[in-house]
């Protein structure tokens, strides 16, 4: 239980203390899951969308598919990533092993089934809901996706931050692809793990507090900042 | 494909919005140097020294040497001897050299069960730690203390790997986490004395045994070939191996202690 | 240049069941490229379902609806208005807007027209409130504007004035019967007899899935032949 406590008082001497390196990890953190979250989101919003509006032959067994692949272990996905970015694999030659980038990519194949499989349950609730009207009225399938997107825009937030949550905690893939390199690739988690493996318990747990602070901040911001853009309550 | 490829270009605009450094290289070392702290010491001064950014990929021995085959590092910084030998002879490295070593040590609980500390060489407390049964944990992840581990284990004559996991639990993890476990189950575990000193979550574990000079521990640079892998940074790895040796850095080495005990005896030759 | 008619419409020996149930059954019924048409029937008759099938959201399971075109063109020059409006997730402006977007009209034109229509139906000092908001009424007369908005040359409406108040009922009607001098073919459902006295320039009567009278409205309510008919004319219940 004291450990709990040091945890504590570690997070609040860690953000008050103003410690560079700390506010480094933490930006590369963001900077790492941000990125992975936009490019994520772009594909699987209109993924969601595609999925939820067309009936196509093998359309239950992708969606079974990409079910599955939410459960994907962050380390397998890291070794593939590794390895198709390993000087020896088929993708060496860009260069990209142990870099921010390669975080991003691993990242991005984590998250993308999450929020792909949350806009498909969101998009298909209310296609059910504007399939008569969309039919009616017309409506090429690239209206039909636009306009669901659109109007499910808040749910599909909430598909992104949950992408969001799940980049930020995740440490297995980015430790393999980032190799957690000291001003270069370290992150929140990495370092989490970095200090639990010398045994450091207070501050490995000071890192996480700070992590779930940064974790609720980043959603409250999110919110507050779609509030204000429409008065509606969608 | 090609849209894979227009979306690795995008990742990749997205993401060099980081500065990136100008002269730097890889090396993967294991945990057990990375954990001592003595990097923290050594960097800045290479950095001063040579105006060489080295960025460290801390890893076990068995996934340094993957590395170094694959090309993904400049150089490596290991201690498994037989496995860097074969390394070398087998085109992956230039060369081997040594740097210096440190020392492992058999850590247990307060109360020792299997009265290890009472043991005058490491055979002796290692049988007796088989005799009693007393939960031992081993790394288990085919690092270079790992290694160490199970050829102590021949030499005392037994095979790890027919122990009952009753009471022989292989972790397969870092020292760290293996020192958390052991810390854990109030466990035997051996370490480097780095790791050890270094760990802040002892519990009722303590230091029980040490000084065989069969726990003497060799670490070794192996710069990676440039004739496998041409892009690798083969003349910072150079550059850094003559710095290692050389009179500055072999004083720091064995300048740096913890709790007023001295972790590396510095033994590299010059050419 | 002068655009043919998609009309008039033809029903050939229709059937839908769906789930094993007949909803249709076996209805043939031609309608005029002029008129207004009110479809009356009881609960469950397949009122909706048969205004559906002609606009092409229900595919018979036998025979064929044609129209003066293909179907592609005809849904094209049609609009519906549901029983059970869809709100779009949106202001009242942007869902009364929305046909027009479709078109790609510019923002400034689609919302000019939104306001137009908006204030013709009755609900202008709502346009910048969410549609969910609305009331039943309100929702009703929404989805009118912006089935109107296209000026489509043939409109569906299913129960359009079921949640409306008596004047906002008349003023529906006004609007409708507007659009019917203009050319517009209308065919629309109703419970409410008066309306369809107001309103019907003919009569199809469904019950039990099937056509029993399509006459001229004035036939069908001096002298309504089938005997389903006179029972649901008069409020008797038909067994
Ligand atoms: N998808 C379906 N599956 C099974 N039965 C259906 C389905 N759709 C409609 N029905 C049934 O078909 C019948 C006709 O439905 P329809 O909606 O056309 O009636 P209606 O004449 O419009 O009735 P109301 O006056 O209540 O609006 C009803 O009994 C209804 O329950
Ligand atoms: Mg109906």
């Amino acid at each position: 239980m004291s450990d709990l406590w040091f945890g504590v008082l570690n997070a609040f001497r860690l953000i008050l203390s103003f410690d560079a390196d700390l506010y480094e990890i933490i930006l590369r953190s963001l900077h790492v899951t941000v990125t992975a979250v936009i490019v994520a989101s772009a594909i699987g919003l209109p993924l969601g969308a595609w999925l939820a509006v067309n009936r196509f032959r093998f359309r239950r067994l992708t969606i079974a598919f990409l079910n599955a692949m939410m459960g994907l272990p962050p380390v397998v996905v890291g070794l593939i990533v590794y390895i198709l970015f390993s000087r020896s694999g088929p993708l060496g030659v860009f260069g990209l092993l142990f870099t921010p980038t390669a975080m991003i990519i691993a990242q991005v194949i984590i998250i993308m089934p999450l929020i792909a499989s949350i806009a498909h349950q969101a998009i298909r609730d209310l296609w059910a809901d504007y399939h008569d009207l969309l039919i009616s009225l017309n409506t090429t399938k690239r209206q039909r996706m636009i306009t669901l997107i659109w109007d499910a825009r808040r749910s599909l937030l909430t598909a992104s931050l949950a992408g969001f949550g799940r980049g930020i905690g995740e440490v297995g893939a980015i430790m393999i692809v980032g190799g957690n390199i000291d001003h270069v690739t370290r992150v929140l988690t990495s370092a989490i793990a970095l200090e639990t493996g010398k045994g450091d318990f207070a501050l490995a747990l000071g890192l996480g507090f700070v992590l779930i602070a940064l974790a609720i901040a980043v959603n409250i911001i999110i919110h507050r900042l779609s509030k204000t853009e429409r008065a509606g309550q969608w | 494909m090609t849209l894979a490829y227009k979306l690795l270009f995008f990742i990749m605009i997205l993401s060099f919005s980081w500065p990136a450094q100008a002269d730097n290289m890889r090396m993967a070392v294991t945990t057990s140097f990375h954990n001592s702290g003595l990097s923290d010491i050594l960097l800045p001064e290479i950095q001063k020294g040579i105006g060489v950014e080295v960025q460290l990929i801390v890893v076990g021995t068995g996934q340094a040497l993957k590395l170094g085959r694959a090309g993904d590092v400049d150089a490596i910084l290991v201690h498994s001897k037989s496995a860097e030998e074969v390394f070398v002879s087998d085109g992956y490295g230039t060369h081997r050299r040594e740097i210096m070593y440190n020392d492992f040590v058999i850590v247990g609980p307060t109360n020792d069960p299997a009265r290890v500390a009472a043991a005058t060489n490491v055979v002796e407390a290692l049988k007796a730690i088989e005799e009693t049964r007393s939960v031992f944990v081993s790394r288990g992840d085919d690092s270079g203390t790992h290694r160490k581990e199970l050829s102590l284990w021949k030499l005392s004559g037994f095979e790890a790997n027919k122990f009952s996991p009753a009471w022989y639990r292989a972790g397969g993890s870092g020292m760290g986490s293996t020192l958390n476990t052991a810390s854990g189950m109030n466990a035997y575990v051996m370490s480097d004395r780095a790791s050890w000193l270094k760990f802040k979550n002892k519990g009722e574990l303590r230091l029980l045994f040490s000084g065989d000079p069969v726990l003497f521990n060799q670490y070794a640079y192996l710069p990676v070939s440039p004739k496998l892998h041409p892009h690798v940074k083969n003349d910072l790895a150079i550059k850094l191996e003559n710095w290692l040796t050389g009179p500055h850095a072999q004083s720091l080495i064995a300048g740096y202690k913890i709790s007023g005990e001295t972790l590396f005896m510095p033994n590299a030759k010059p050419r | 240049m002068v655009i043919p008619s998609i009309l008039p419409v033809s029903i050939n020996k229709v059937s839908v069941r769906k789930r094993g149930k007949s909803i249709l059954n076996d209805i043939s019924l031609d309608l005029d490229a002029v008129g207004f048409t009110i479809v009356m029937g009881p609960n469950g008759s397949g009122k909706t379902t048969l205004l559906r099938l002609m606009h092409g959201l229900q595919r018979p399971s036998d025979g064929m609806v044609s129209w003066n075109c293909t179907h592609d063109i005809a849904r094209t020059r049609q609009t519906f208005v549901f029983q059970t409006p869809v709100m779009m997730r949106r202001s009242v402006r942007d869902n009364i807007a929305y046909p027009l977007r479709l078109a790609g009209l510019k923002a400034a034109e689609t919302n000019k027209q939104a306001s137009y229509w908006a204030a013709k139906v009755g609900i202008e000092a709502r346009l910048g409130l969410d549609a969910m908001y609305l009331s039943g009424g309100e929702r009703q007369k929404l989805a009118l504007a912006r089935a109107l908005i296209t000026q489509p040359e043939v409109i569906f409406l299913d129960e359009p004035t079921t949640n409306l108040d008596g004047k906002s009922t008349r003023e529906i009607e006004t609007i409708l019967k507007d659009a019917s001098k203009n050319g517009a073919r209308i065919i629309m459902t109703t419970h409410d007899i008066g309306q369809a006295k107001r309103l019907a320039s003919e009569i199809v009567f469904l019950n039990k899935g099937k056509v029993s009278e399509h006459s001229a409205a004035k036939t069908f309510f001096d002298n309504a032949q089938s005997a389903a008919a006179q029972a649901y004319l008069k409020g008797d219940i038909i067994e």
